[in-house]
């Protein structure tokens, strides 16, 4: 078994390890490694052909293999080695990595510092227990957008797609434009679950039409699919009798959520949130096990490749930092809880002493409110909605003056905190 | 007349409501919350534009298809004469990406451009 050693091992090669390994080789450590299972690096960039990406960062709407280009080209200016076809089967909580490809079978990787970007997985059919015959014909979004984008595969010609989130809306599009007849879009909460811009561009401009507060309840088909009933639902999410209705189409695509890839981690006896499905980590992004750091869809997942660029920076300048001794215990540590209307926080607990990068999620759209962090700073905020990550960094100087052991965010509406504020 | 065109320039998503005259020439525009809001409403009505990002046929790659884009956005009613000149289109790999693969592109001035580097397989 070929054995190595390394300063900092990231685990997966999509935006998230090639930002990290970048920021790590960047911030002194000499020895970095990416090890990437599939045969080139990008991850799920590279079936991302439409444009939007790199906004923020770069100033300019670049289509996500273009994005992933430019940390590629970064990458072949540096010495940092790359595992390709190289399969990561387990990570230990002392940070040896055991992976196998077809050149050199076993590896033996032990890393000073391990940075887990391994991305997220699609939620399945399964996991929502649509009830119904199993035909061929229905397939995870992101998986026909492979076939569409990179294989050159067209999963059908009548589409249905179910959820609005952006994959499903650009999907929308990207089949249409293939000449498929994109029969429907269902979501099952009272607004589109991906942005405003998708809705337009994606479907308005095909004219499919998009029900809201609906969902598929059965399944058509024997050998292929061959239609769906959809039914409006109430409150609770129960189909209302009498709202149902057929659909003839060959092919349902599910875009139904994304659930971060933490197979590895959970074998480490990494920590996870239960909400997020991620590791908890601390301010440095390094997780329950010491030298073992998380960024990108691994950790929560993202609506934005920028935001995860440049958490991925902030895990691999720390990994360096850990792999080098340079990453002391902070002398004080303070939980972040999530309050009224958020979902989640990331970083769920934190130190003192440094800036912090906050993540969050609210559990309900809302107009008029403010984002609030522990008292310690106030944001405006016209809207909020589930679709949307905010995020906000409080200084060392700002987050010095919390009192107790606990940060609570949580929404305020304008209303109730009044002219005070 | 009157049209409500949803603001996509930034996440607000504005409803921005337009009243036309009979030759669907923009009276009064209201709803947005900003100056881009303004503009994009006034360009979503008079003359929609979208970039083209799609896939082209490419030979010898180790990918069978290559992803492309328009460098400008193309008028919106074009997209579907777009699409059939690029499922025509086959290129021959290694290519690199911004290689421009259509000059003047349907004759609208844009140029058809690899939105990714493809090598050739070994």
């Amino acid at each position: 078994m070929r054995k190595m050693q390394v300063d900092v091992a990231v685990i997966g090669g999509g935006p998230a390890g090639l930002a990290a390994a970048l920021a790590a080789r960047q911030e002194g450590a000499a020895q970095v490694l990416i090890i990437e299972r599939n045969h080139e690096l990008g991850g799920i960039l590279q079936q991302c052909i439409h444009h939007g990406f790199g906004l923020h960062r770069f100033k300019a709407e670049l289509t996500g293999p273009e994005y992933a280009q430019r940390f590629m080209d970064e990458l072949k200016e540096t010495d940092i080695k790359v595992l390709l076809n190289t399969m990561v089967l387990e990570l230990t909580k002392e940070r040896t990595i055991y992976a196998v490809n077809s050149r050199e079978g076993m590896l033996e990787i032990r890393a000073k510092a391990v940075v887990l970007a391994m991305g997220c997985r699609e939620r399945t059919r399964g996991a929502l227990r649509i009830p119904g015959k199993r035909p061929a014909g229905i397939f995870s979004a992101g998986t026909a957008q492979r076939y569409v984008n990179i294989d050159g595969y067209i999963p059908g010609k009548k589409v249905v797609i179910l959820g609005s989130g952006d994959i499903g809306l650009i999907m929308a599009r990207r089949m249409s434009l293939e000449g498929a007849q994109v029969q429907a879009v269902v979501e099952i909460l009272p607004y589109a679950a991906g942005l405003a811009r998708n809705v337009v561009q994606c479907l308005e401009d095909f004219d499919i039409p998009l029900h809201l507060k609906s969902t598929v309840i059965e399944i058509h088909g024997e050998e292929r699919l061959e239609a769906v009933t959809i039914a409006q639902v109430d409150e609770n999410w129960q189909p209302i009798p009498g709202t149902e209705r057929r659909i003839e189409c060959d092919t349902l695509l599910l875009s139904v959520g994304l659930i971060p890839e933490n197979e590895l981690s959970s074998g480490a006896g990494v920590e996870l949130d239960p909400v997020t499905n991620g590791p908890k980590v601390d301010d440095t992004l390094m997780t329950s096990i010491p030298g073992i750091f998380a960024c990108g869809n691994v950790l929560h997942v993202h609506d934005l490749v920028d935001n995860v660029s440049k958490e991925a920076e902030r895990a691999g300048a720390y990994a360096a930092q850990y792999a080098l001794e340079k990453l002391p215990a902070p002398s004080r540590r303070v939980k972040v809880e999530a309050g009224a209307n958020i979902r989640y926080v990331v970083p769920q607990e934190i130190a003192l002493d440094k800036p912090v990068e906050f993540f969050m999620r609210v559990q309900q759209p809302e107009e008029d409110v403010y984002l609030d962090l522990g008292g310690l700073r106030r944001v405006k905020k016209q809207f909020v909605k589930p679709s949307e990550m905010l995020n906000i960094t409080l200084t060392p100087e700002v987050l010095s003056k919390l009192e107790g052991d606990t940060l609570t965010v949580r929404i305020v509406s304008q209303k109730e905190v009044g002219a005070d504020a | 007349m009157r049209k409500t065109i949803t603001c996509t320039v930034c996440p607000l998503s504005c409803q921005v409501v337009l009243e036309l005259g009979p030759r669907g020439e923009i009276l009064s525009l209201t709803g947005n919350r900003c100056a881009r809001g303004k503009s994009y409403a006034t360009k979503e009505h008079t003359a929609p534009e979208r970039t083209l990002t799609t896939t082209v046929k490419i030979r010898g790659g180790v990918h069978p298809l290559l992803p492309v884009r328009t460098d400008r956005p193309i008028p919106k009613d074009k997209l579907r004469e777009a699409m059939r000149a690029t499922a025509e289109l086959e290129v021959e790999a290694p290519v690199k990406m911004g290689d421009v693969l259509v000059e003047n592109f349907l004759g609208l001035g844009v140029r058809l451009i690899a939105s990714r580097s493809l090598e050739q397989v070994q």
